[in-house]
């Protein structure tokens, strides 16, 4: 089962997109970076050449330009301003179109009117003119330039032992240094093993070159740029002979400086490559889907155990009791290691807001600032992928309705630049995250009239801040004067919430008037497995959510014959409705005497289910329904159970709802 | 009956591309027709669980190794009365595309007969009067050894039937 090579190229190039756009985005707040231009300079050229490998010419064609930009940044022809990194974000979502769609005519024209922008940038940030340029390198450079001068370099370097099979060419490299000077060459044969254990296509030599030449020491890491993180390279002046004989202590002193003022990484010390890329060379990549069959097959395999420790638990027999007990254990582990294998930190959810707010801080005229927080935070790859909509609309929101403009800022005696905060958090189960803005809060008079004027409360009705607020999560309900671009249509927050709520987590929001609002929402850490409450409901068995369930009472006689009319329990003394689910289910059997209520939760609303009997807790694993059963809102899933029959679990959001729809007709009747 | 055997006989000289290859099964005294291509597995009863608020056509869930999918009952759609399970009963396990998900589905039989190949050319468009059933939900009728059998239109009875299941669905509301 190999991959597509295109589609292989696709993913690639997505990873590169990726991590061009993040350098360029920390290119915005650090503009000298060198480390920064020469990450983006390595990702363009990557791109180019497996574009060109895989027969994207019109990317291939398209990012050379970019590239030859970034070149020119790199090598302190054109400092990096902002407008050029700006002109190059744009190419970058260019360069995206051209991996992902069929090139046209319309492609090409927009890509020149991109390379158009960048060019003119390029010349505004004083391109072609040397002397400006050479300013903007950086002080240990021009040590370097003086420490080269009239002598030279001794470089030592050892590619790894793979660079064969990845397509390095030594020879190239060596012919790239001669280019630069009188080279003298010599091969280091220290590290090649004997015979015997020599395998033929590893790279086992060593090269030591005597450089003499003028050019400083960014010359001769160019060379070696795009290997530069998985080789040992060192460099080292050549003491001019007066130095040698006379001043050594200077000589050191040099190499000293040189190491502690350069900003690049690679200096007199070997290279260890950049942390995070040697990290994701030990990664491997597997379709998701893959992981989701594993995912099913340990969820058949947790089945299957249970089956067997019920039979062990029935047996006498001790031996099939200790491997039952064994197998228990073991698939309990596999179950999370499974489980930690699908969690994913969620920076790579967060990565995409500075995007986005970059782009909306130049639509909006806003002065903005993003701030994250928890990025390391782990949560199911799903729930990741499913909370990347919700959570842009709610940044978005934030951006549009919550900040305002600098000039108002500063009116309202806050700092010019709006802060967005986005920050995830770990709590039980649960994973909380939470966007925060700093912004000129909601207006609860709005909420309040828009609520009235469509008549979801009376004129004049009692209700807490707080719940009036939950009306902006009703479908159509927007306060914003004027539809922007945005948001402001009224579509959206009732999507949010519902893609929340099926995701079996919560939303809350609580604002305060001038000082900014806090959305957060509440996730389980997986959809996969959850802890259920095992019922019986007549014949049939449910699951309901653990994490839903506040607790279990009896129904008392007097509450049931009570109750025939209408619905409620006392629990200590707020009345909570209830559901029969016996009626719900229309079961068509004679209750249990003595029947049970669950009462659950979705935050501060509650209702009680009357089951006939609470067999106990079980893990879950959850499998979704198929599209016949789309329709059948009570239920939000299915499990299969030890003795390998079905149960399904219960919808809470959708059986709370049900509830307080009951509350409310009854009291409209009473 | 000797021109019928003939016919039989003719069809199956006929080019692959006018035949298909079928599985038979019986509903209530009924012969249908499944493309056998449809076919994932033929299971015996396995035990099911009952989906209150679904509509009576697809009206339970079971678990086909390790997957829930939902039990159909055709009998339903061509208004037969459901019968009790027998020894002969048995589940078929097909795949077929709802509202453009691939879905697992399992229908109810009463008897698995073989498979076996018709030919198209023999197959005859449902007759506009004179027939209980929708016609639409009929692709084809052949003529076989003296009976029908009837080749199901899958497609238009399970897409037909979201909007029963809507309807049936409101339990709560």
């Amino acid at each position: 089962m190999s991959m597509d090579p295109i589609e292989t190229f696709r993913i690639e190039a997505d990873e590169l997109l990726e991590q061009i756009e993040q350098g360029l985005l920390d290119l915005t707040h650090r503009l000298g970076d060198m480390d920064l231009v020469n990450a983006v300079f390595r990702g363009l050229h990557t791109l180019k050449g497996s574009g060109a490998m895989f027969g994207f010419e019109a990317l291939a064609a398209f990012t050379h330009h970019c590239e030859t930009a970034f070149d020119r940044v790199r090598k302190g022809e054109v400092p990096a301003t902002a407008e050029l990194v700006s002109a190059v974000l744009s190419a970058r979502d260019h360069m995206r179109a051209l991996v992902e769609e069929e090139v046209t005519q319309a492609h090409l024209e927009a890509g020149e009117a991109l390379l158009a922008t960048l060019r003119s940038a390029i010349e505004k940030a004083g391109g072609g003119e040397a002397p400006k340029g050479a300013q903007a390198e950086t002080a240990s450079q021009k040590a370097d330039d003086r420490a080269a001068s009239g002598s030279g370099w001794n470089i030592w370097f050892r590619l790894p032992a793979n660079s064969m099979t990845n397509g390095t060419n030594p020879l190239a490299l060596i012919a790239e240094l001669r280019e630069l000077g009188e080279a003298t060459i010599t091969a280091d044969l220290s590290h090649v093993p004997p015979l015997e254990s020599l395998v033929p296509a590893e790279l086992q030599l060593a090269w030591q070159v005597t450089l003499k030449t003028g050019q400083p020491r960014s010359a001769i890491e160019d060379v070696f740029i795009f290997v530069m993180d998985d080789m040992e390279l060192k460099i080292e002046p050549i003491a001019c002979e007066a130095a040698a004989a006379g001043q050594p202590d200077e000589a050191a002193a040099t190499v000293e400086t040189q190491k502690n003022a350069s900003p690049v990484a690679p200096s007199i010390e070997p290279v260890s490559g950049d942390a995070r890329q040697a990290k994701s060379a030990e990664n491997v990549r597997v379709p998701a889907e893959r992981l989701d069959e594993l995912m099913d097959r340990v969820g058949e395999l947790v089945i299957a155990q249970s089956r067997l420790s019920q039979i062990a638990t029935m047996s006498t027999d001790l031996h099939l009791r200790s491997v039952s007990e064994e197998i228990e254990r073991l698939s309990g582990e596999l179950r999370d290691t499974m489980m930690v294998l699908r969690m994913v930190p969620v920076s790579t959810l967060f990565g995409r807001f500075r995007r986005l707010v970059h782009d909306l801080a130049r639509e909006t005229g806003k002065a903005i600032e993003l701030a994250t927080d928890g990025e390391s935070t782990e949560v199911d790859k799903t729930v990741i992928e499913r909370l990347a909509d919700p959570l842009v609309h709610l940044v978005r929101n934030s951006i549009d309705h919550g900040l305002e403009l600098p000039a108002e800022r500063e009116a309202a005696g806050k700092p010019r630049t709006g802060q967005v905060k986005l920050s995830a958090r770990q709590a039980g189960g649960e994973v909380i995250m939470k966007i925060t803005d700093d912004g000129r809060g909601i207006d609860h008079q709005k909420v309040r009239a828009k609520a009235e004027a469509s008549g979801l409360i009376e004129p004049g009705q009692q209700i807490s801040e707080h719940d009036l607020l939950q009306f902006i999560f009703h479908p159509g309900f927007s306060t914003a004067q004027k539809v922007t671009n945005l948001s402001g249509r009224g579509v959206g927050m009732d999507v949010v919430k519902r893609t929340i709520e099926s995701l079996r987590g919560t939303i809350d929001l609580t604002t305060k008037a001038g000082e900014g609002s806090e959305i957060s929402l509440r996730i389980p850490l997986t959809v996969a497995i959850i802890d259920g409450l095992l019922v019986r409901v007549g014949e049939g068995r449910y699951v309901i959510p653990l994490a839903a369930v506040e607790e279990c009472i009896e129904l008392s006689l007097e509450d049931d014959l009570r109750s025939r009319g209408r619905s409620f329990i006392s629990l200590r003394d707020k009345l909570v409705p209830f559901l029969r689910l016996r009626d719900l289910f229309a079961t068509g059997t004679k209750p249990d005497p003595h029947q049970k209520i669950v009462v659950i939760s979705t935050g501060s609303e509650r209702v009680g289910l009357v089951v006939d009997q609470i067999i106990g807790d079980h893990q879950t694993v959850i499998k979704s329904m198929s599209k016949l059963h789309a329709n059948v809102a009570t239920f939000s899933g299915a499990t299969i159970l030890g003795d390998g029959t079905v149960a399904l679990i219960l919808d809470v959001a959708h059986l709370v709802a049900a509830g307080q729809q009951q509350e409310a007709q009854l009291r409209a009747a009473v | 009956m000797n021109s019928m055997i003939e016919q039989v006989q003719a069809t199956s000289k006929t080019s692959p591309a006018d035949e298909m290859e079928v599985l038979t099964f019986n509903l209530n005294d009924e012969t249908f027709a499944l493309e056998a291509i449809r076919v994932q597995e033929i299971l015996d009863v396995l035990p099911e669980t009952r989906v209150p608020g679904a509509d009576r056509f697809a009206g339970s869930v079971i678990n086909f190794r390790g997957r829930v999918i939902p039990l159909a009952d055709l009998r339903l759609a061509f208004g037969m009365d459901a019968v009790t399970t027998t020894i002969d009963s048995r589940i078929v396990v097909i795949e077929l595309e709802i509202r453009g998900e691939p879905t697992l589905i399992g229908l109810r039989t009463d008897k698995v007969n073989e498979v076996t190949t018709l030919s198209k050319a023999n197959g005859e468009p449902p007759p506009s009067v004179g027939m209980r059933w929708r016609p639409d939900f009929i692709e084809g009728l052949f003529k076989r050894e003296g009976e029908f059998i009837i080749l199901p239109n899958l497609t238009a009875i399970f897409n037909q039937n979201d909007a029963s299941t809507a309807a049936a669905s409101r339990i709560i509301n």
